[in-house]
């Protein structure tokens, strides 16, 4: 398979679909693992970390997953494709600009990959769209399961499931939920969310972007402790607890817009509806800002029944050729699509060739215009 | 609510200085935050964390002599200097071999906790798991103690005797 197969359209944790999937974008889970009987990686050698990669993916190409899956030699690919599978989350930055002999092997409905020779010889993980991470759970511990009939991690009674760092120590696990909070943002509450999730000792980072700064009002949301509680317990305290109470606190965000400052709202889309329709150069800083306001306001109509003004306008916009997701008007998919194809690796690809940053900006607010404008 | 510096960028770092009791605020975006070096970052580097936990312990060489700082693996030749430099570790067997120096690192990464409670490879003997079953049931009696959640706490109660 080439990457161009999948670059052209969204993967499917990003369609829109799944529970609360107008705020949750999506759940992931990774679990991270080590083979007994090997050094960590920082302490092999090239020939060491070759035999692990072998190893693992002969392990990995023979298991049923459910899905074609195809394996990438990550030291071998092309920086642009690097990037693409970045931008994809498909592999992390640190996985894609590392050092030595490593891999990656991704389904082709991108729900699952597993990063060979990353910071640990093995992490899997498994991703959905909307709040599903039960779902996550039972299928990459599956997963886990048909790994473990052939390959001996290395584990101990004491810590658990031993990882290069300590901060990872025990189950391994990482439980990390995307949120778009658009409304947080507008209300000023944002800092709010943001320290009480440092209270409950989880981690918040920009789901998008290059910084920690959260570009287009998406964030991710992930567990620090991984020792001394279990991987249920962990994801409980997510699906019961904390996703819910962020989601009430945005819906109620959304509500106090619709109806304290609709002016605002209906400004702020009205405003990301005139540039993104008409603007000849965007970059992807702006056009993640801009597009989520969009996002919001779809959702808002979908969800809430909102139908101000500018609402109104926003859901009868009819993409070019007309919206194979819904007849009619602007859908969810739509809007998707745009965050993911406008950003830069993902432009270049299907383009076919490098552009620099400038023919980045031509190009993108033209795709932009066209999905926009009938 | 604009930063005071470059006026342009929304302040998200809010500071109050009491100086001789006379109280200043200072109200800045990131960017200027970080070149008035007022070094706030949202998150630390592990690197700067697991450094900084190292830095803080008190003195290895006190309380184990200079053994674990001079030691190395035997395993992978892999030393706690390293370790402070990467913030990773060489091989599986230096929770061991460092076992002392590492456990507050990992008490404080961990919430306190040190002993693992969820799962474990179907390879493990028996007895393992049960210890670890065991450990994590425990826990969960403690948390319904806590909450005060009583019927819970004597489901729980039930189920470690009849695993012990």
């Amino acid at each position: 398979m080439k990457l161009t197969d999948i670059s052209g359209d969204i993967n499917e944790w990003f369609d829109g679909s799944g529970p609360l999937a107008d705020i949750v974008i999506s759940s992931r889970i990774r679990l991270a693992r080590n083979m007994a009987g090997h050094k960590f990686l920082s302490r092999c050698s090239a020939a060491e970390k070759s035999e692990i990669l072998e190893k693992l993916r002969d392990t990995l190409m023979s298991l049923e997953l459910g899905d074609k899956v195809f394996y990438l030699s990550v030291d071998k690919t092309p920086a642009l494709d690097r990037h693409f599978l970045v931008e994809r989350h498909l592999i992390s930055r640190h996985h894609a600009f590392g050092k030595g002999p490593r891999g990656v092997v991704i389904a082709q409905r991108e729900f699952f990959t597993a990063m060979i020779n990353e910071e640990d010889h093995l992490r899997i993980q498994m991703l959905k769209g909307g709040l599903q991470l039960t779902q996550c759970f039972e299928q990459i511990n599956h997963i886990d399961d048909m790994i473990e009939k052939r390959i001996d991690y290395a584990f101990s009674p004491r810590y658990g499931y031993l990882t290069a760092c300590p901060t990872n120590l025990g189950t391994g696990i990482r439980v990390s939920v995307m949120l778009h909070l658009p409304a947080l943002k507008m209300t000023g509450q944002i800092e709010k969310f943001l320290n009480a999730t440092k209270d409950m000792g989880l981690a918040v980072r920009g789901l998008f972007g290059e910084g920690t700064e959260a570009a287009g009002d998406f964030y991710q949301l992930s567990n620090q402790v991984t020792l001394g509680i279990s991987e249920t317990d962990i994801i409980a305290q997510f699906e019961n607890a904390v996703i819910p109470e962020i989601v009430e606190y945005e819906n109620a965000a959304r509500n106090q817009l619709l109806s304290k400052e609709p002016d605002v709202l209906d400004d702020k889309i009205s405003r990301a509806m005139a540039l993104l329709r008409n603007a000849r150069l965007i970059s992807s800083q702006e056009a993640l800002f801009l597009l989520s306001h969009l996002r919001m306001g779809i959702n808002m109509h979908e969800r809430m029944g909102a139908s101000t003004p500018a609402i109104k306008r926003l859901c009868k916009l009819r993409a070019a050729g007309g919206d194979a997701d819904k007849p009619g008007g602007l859908s969810i998919a739509t809007i998707n699509r745009l965050f993911m194809l406008t950003q830069p690796a993902h432009l270049q690809l299907n383009y076919g060739k490098m552009l620099d940053a400038a023919h980045r900006d031509v190009l993108r607010a033209k795709i932009i215009r066209s999905a926009l404008n009938e | 609510m604009q930063c005071q510096v470059c006026q342009k960028r929304e302040a998200t770092i809010h500071l109050t200085e009491i100086t001789d009791g006379v109280r200043s605020e200072m109200h800045l975006c990131e960017q200027c935050a970080q070149e008035e070096g007022i070094a706030v970052k949202s998150q630390l580097s592990i690197n700067e964390l697991l450094s900084g936990l190292l830095a803080t312990q008190p003195s290895d060489d006190e309380l184990f002599g200079d053994t674990e700082r001079e030691l190395s693996c035997p395993h992978c030749g892999f030393t706690l200097g390293q370790f402070t430099k990467e913030a990773v570790l060489g091989c599986p067997y230096d929770y061991e071999v460092f076992e002392k120096s590492l456990l507050p690192l990992v008490e404080k990464a961990h919430d306190g906790k040190t002993v693992h409670c969820g799962k474990v490879p179907s390879r493990m003997p028996k007895d393992t798991k049960k210890q670890i079953k065991l450990t994590a049931l425990r826990q969960q009696l403690q948390a319904a103690v806590q909450n005060e959640d009583y019927e819970l706490a004597a489901k729980l109660r039930d189920k470690i005797n009849q695993l012990e």
